[in-house]
């Protein structure tokens, strides 16, 4: 029965599959690797992902204007995250907790917004797949990878991009350093608050981004506590990815896989219980650590507020 | 301190701006109907009928919840409005603990009729009912009482719809592929889906059904990716039950596969598709239930809602073009469970 | 290395009033969200005190409800002074629930005072196994224990969802095929008593107790002694021949145990049983998260986590109770208890503020103002230096 798996139907199946639903992973990701790498913990990644995917989704219910709603959306994450800044950054609160306090926030406020403004679920047309001319031609892979809507393109274009960013250029050294040893980072003139600030800002516009990757592209519905633990998930996987975009990147699309995977277990038949084959993406992350053991260790300075001395 | 007192202007500042933007961002109307004062005077015959409703998801999930809610509303306004009954709810109480303190809270300001719409509740109802003897309480959705004087089961034969869904699937489906999504495997998810497949073996041989448990009822994206799924194993007819299916028919419509909705009308989501609903109604029992306390009967009986008592009612898409003979099909099946010819679950 | 507790002990109650402001700045914000739904903020505020503290049935809730979230920030205090991030709290609390039910529900006939306890001592074990399993895999393969502990708790759900619709459901279920996913109750006799006539019950009791002896365990024994010091500065302890590895994988499973009580204590104390609703949430009512707000807040002191607990579990049932009597939706509630949270945590700067100026009063009086400063930092210092523990540490 197991052999059912490895039909080219279903192969081809699990890797749509899984490159679509690591779209949100790699955003809210990788916003959190910039928090994390410039010494942010932000554990409110489901809330700015709520509050994102419902500004995007109303935005696009009001106006029709897909653009207008991914502004609101970056604007909303990006608020949320300024207000991260402003408690873990200036007023130095425990980051664990804030984050918590935060998807509360975000949890209750998105749902409130949903019931006063809307009232009951409804649904948008959101971004449609976009074939790329002649690369979406290739066969057999071709519509796999390249008949995707354009914010999943954004996603993966995102990957590159932003490891550029943290290992090749003065930003991603300043952030850097900002997390590893802030003091020396500001002995030699860095801002260690405009650091954070921007990171966590950052991160709550990627936040918002992987809300609206969900409400306005993949799923075209808003509904309260969409996410179900999405942001969570996010937030371990920086950890699997160890700090590095490309380890998130790996990370979001072997989650996303496995996840596939099960739910095609399931369609097969194969004589698994239900509740084993949803449990198999949470092992096999874990699984996959321990055999490949990570010799990385986070930044210095993660969680620790900065306070200059004298 | 100086910056002791520049922190808390700051704080203040942040508190004023978001206090000046709310009431611009939000229309100040009510999303509930205004709260019955708490009174301890014991309810008299001219006094309006209070019902209480605790529910584990929001009262416009378009699934479980919201068929309670919408069954309350039409009580109400057959009883004739709130003058005669007072409905008061507690809707995404899904901490069983934070329901159960509803549930306490509303029995103890003296509500006639206290609804925990939700089995998990079972549990804390059979520890909090016999505390207030005098108040009459519903459960659901379970097959009995479990032997509590004051509390009414209440229970959805939702395999019953599930098997003509099934067949009416079985009908439209050409590719002999047809999906469907639910969440874990228990109450009437789990006797939906059970009917479901009954329904599509009975009405073609050939056709095979994918059953998907996504162990989850809030995971959108998951019942999305699951219908994909679904698609992707060449499934040209689908159907799912419990809240988080909103994703699941997102799927569907994008991908112009037909969709067989359950527990509340669905057909909005997208006309296009919805081909028919199998529709929950409680009104009907909970009546019955406030009938018989008024005459002094404050448990101990189990309702069912079935095609056969019409609280179970296909409610057919007008925008969709079901050929005649699957719609007489159908009408067929829904009289043969009716009249008992037809054994949905043997 | 015997040091008295006075000033670490004396500081939170001074700061109390901190937090105290916060809520209050946190509930005008929520003020102006009830005007927006057309609610009476007075009327609210009012439900919301009475529903928490106004009447001996209201706070005997508010206990009940704060009781898991003590035991949870208990444990939540060892892993942190011991240096690893514990977020199974829900999974563990869990796993406990079920192992300890599972006694019970095997002895149905035994004689309570014997089977009670065991049940919690199997039930601890439950939790300290699913807090253990983490801490064991971060201190022999380095795999950070937030990403691990968000996962088992996941896992434990689906394990929970498994089992209670099979191996251990409620046979009555299956006999009227209602398949209600929830085991069979536990035998009358093995309830805990009430302490008045409310639903108060011994576990409450039996967690403050607990927050005595994690207290005496973590600053009166050496175990405790080397798990803070693990957890302040691992490398030290490493010259000074502590087993980092081993003291790591231990306050996780330590952690885990007290969540695990807490899962027995919900079952023997409220529920009677074991029941899922798909989610952890639903059995769990969020303790594992809410206890580590609880223990964050009662700035990682056992002791501090005590008030700490019964505030947020007020705030949990009061706020319901304004949901009810105003009828607004429950988003609100939501939302309103996480602005206290980052109200409250807001409140850091002016903490530290008051903790330095003590410690440099106290410091001309005597040499143990040091620790009380170290002491403070719990999180921020723990979480990031801790993680660097196995690096550089191979053998357990």
């Amino acid at each position: 029965m197991i052999e059912s798996l490895f039909t080219a139907q279903v192969l081809l199946g699990i890797l749509t599959s899984g490159i679509r639903l690591a779209t949100p992973y790699l955003y809210a990701g990788i916003g959190e690797t910039f928090g994390q790498r410039s010494g942010v913990l932000n554990l409110g990644v489901e809330g700015q992902m709520l509050l994102g995917a419902f500004a995007a989704f109303y935005a696009v219910r009001q106006t029709g204007n897909l653009w207008l709603g991914l502004l609101a959306a970056i604007l909303v994450g990006g608020l949320m995250g300024l207000a991260m800044a402003f408690v873990s950054v200036t007023l130095r609160a425990k980051q664990g907790i804030s984050g918590i306090g935060f998807f509360l926030f975000g949890l209750g406020m998105s749902d409130l917004l949903f019931q006063t403004l809307l009232g009951t679920v409804q649904t948008v047309s959101g971004f449609r797949p976009l074939a790329i001319p002649l690369l979406s031609r290739i066969p057999v892979l071709g519509p796999v990878f390249f008949n995707q809507s354009f914010l999943v393109y954004a996603a993966y274009l995102l990957v590159p991009i932003a490891n550029y960013v943290m290992n090749h250029t003065t930003l991603g050294l300043k952030i850097r350093a900002v997390g590893e040893n802030p003091e020396a980072a500001d002995s030699l003139g860095v801002s260690v608050s405009r650091v954070r600030y921007f990171t966590v800002t950052l991160g709550g516009v990627f936040s918002g981004l992987a809300g609206a990757s969900l409400s306005i592209a993949l799923l075209n519905v808003f509904q309260q506590g969409m996410t179900s633990g999405l942001g969570f998930i996010a937030v371990a996987l920086v950890y699997f990815g160890g700090w590095r975009v490309w380890g998130v990147l790996a990370g979001s699309l072997l989650f996303s896989m496995v996840n596939a995977l099960q739910l095609w277990v399931q369609v097969l038949g194969l004589p698994i219980p239900s509740e084993f084959a949803v449990m198999m993406p949470y092992v096999l992350t874990i699984v996959a650590l321990v055999v490949a053991v990570q010799r990385v260790r986070p930044p210095t300075a993660l969680t620790k507020p900065f306070v200059r001395e004298g | 301190m100086n910056k002791l007192s520049k922190l808390a202007v700051m704080i203040l500042l942040l508190a004023l701006a978001v206090s000046a933007c709310a009431p611009a961002a939000t229309p100040a109307s009510p999303t509930a109907p205004p709260a019955a004062e708490p009174t301890d005077v014991p309810v008299e015959a001219a006094e309006p009928f209070r019902v209480a409703v605790v529910t584990p998801s929001a009262n416009n999930d378009l699934a479980f919840s919201q068929s309670i809610h919408d069954a309350i509303v039409l009580v109400q306004a057959a009883m004739g409005g709130p003058e005669n009954m007072q409905y008061v709810i507690s809707e995404s109480m899904f901490v069983v603990d934070d329901a159960g303190a509803a549930i306490r809270d509303y029995a103890s300001q003296g509500y006639d009729l206290v609804i925990a719409h939700g089995s998990q509740y079972g549990g804390v109802l059979q520890e909090i009912a016999p505390d207030f003897p005098d108040i009459s309480f519903a459960w659901g959705t379970t097959v009995d009482t479990f032997g509590i004087p004051n509390v009414f089961a209440y229970e959805a034969r939702s395999e019953e719809g599930g098997y003509v869904n099934g067949i009416i699937a079985a009908a439209l489906t050409e590719s002999n592929v047809v999906g469907v999504v639910g969440p874990i495997e228990t109450g009437d998810a789990k006797l939906y889906v059970d009917g479901f497949v009954a329904g599509v073996n009975a009405g073609n041989a050939d056709a095979q059904v994918n059953a998907n448990w996504i162990g989850s009822f809030g995971d959108v994206a998951l019942a999305s990716e699951a219908a994909q799924t679904h698609v992707g194993a060449g499934a040209d007819v689908m159907a799912g039950t419990a809240q988080m299916v909103v994703g699941a028919i997102g799927v569907a419509k994008d991908n112009g596969i037909l969709w067989l909705g359950t527990q509340a009308s669905q057909t909005a989501l997208a006309p296009e598709i919805v081909v028919v609903n199998q529709i929950y109604d409680w009104s009907g029992i909970i009546l019955e239930i406030i009938d018989l306390i008024g005459q002094g009967t404050l448990g101990g009986q189990s309702f069912e809602i079935t095609l056969e008592n019409g609280g179970l009612y296909m409610e057919y898409n007008p925008d969709f073009d079901l050929p005649a003979d699957v719609r007489a099909l159908a009408d067929e099946t829904v009289q043969g469970i009716i009249d008992g010819s037809i054994n949905v679950l043997p | 290395m015997r040091r008295r507790g006075k000033i670490s002990l004396s500081s939170p109650i001074i700061d109390a009033f901190l937090p105290v402001i916060a809520t209050l700045a946190a509930l005008l914000v929520g003020a102006v969200m009830l005007l927006a739904l057309g609610a009476n903020p007075i009327v609210a505020y009012t439900a919301l005190i009475d529903g928490a503290f106004g009447s001996v049935n209201s706070l005997a809730d508010t206990l009940v409800r704060a009781t898991p979230l003590l035991f949870v920030g208990l444990g939540i205090c060892i892993a942190f002074r011991g240096g690893v991030i514990n977020i199974g709290g829900e999974g563990q609390f869990v796993a406990g629930a079920i192992s300890g039910t599972v006694v019970a529900l095997a002895l149905p006939e035994g004689p309570a005072l014997i089977v009670v306890p065991l049940s919690f001592l199997v039930g601890a074990l439950g939790g300290a196994i699913w807090g253990g399993i983490p801490g064991v895999l971060k201190a022999r393969f380095n795999v950070n224990e937030i990403l691990s502990t968000v996962m088992m708790n996941q896992i434990a759900v689906q394990g929970m969802n498994f089992l209670l619709l099979g191996a251990l459901i409620d046979p009555i279920q299956l006999e009227r095929a209602s398949r209600i996913p929830q085991t069979a109750r536990i035998s009358p006799a093995f309830s805990l008593p009430r302490l008045v006539p409310t639903r108060l019950h011994l576990g409450t009791l039996i967690a403050v107790v607990m927050a005595v002896l994690v207290y005496i365990l973590l600053w009166r024994t050496t175990l405790g002694y080397r798990i803070r010091a693990v957890g302040l500065n691992p490398d030290a302890s490493r010259y000074a021949g502590i087993n980092v590895s081993r003291h790591v994988a231990l306050s996780m499973a330590l952690s885990g145990a007290l969540a695990g009580l807490a899962g027995v204590i919900q079952v023997f104390g409220v529920n009677f049983r074991v029941f899922t609703d798909g989610s952890a949430a639903g059995f769990t009512g969020s303790a594992g998260f809410h206890g580590i707000v609880a223990a964050l807040f009662g700035q990682l002191h056992p002791l501090g986590t005590i008030p700490a607990a019964f505030f947020f579990g007020g705030l949990l049932v009061g706020a319901n109770r304004l949901q009810r009597t105003v009828q607004v939706p429950a988003a609100l509630i939501t939302s309103l208890n996480g602005l206290v949270v980052v109200f409250v945590v807001s409140t850091e700067l002016w903490r530290q503020q008051r903790a330095r100026r003590r410690a440099g009063e106290n410091a001309l009086q005597s040499e143990g103002a040091g620790e009380s400063k170290t002491v403070h930092q719990g999180w921020d210092d723990a979480s990031a230096v801790a993680s660097r523990i196995p690096d550089r540490e191979t053998s357990v």
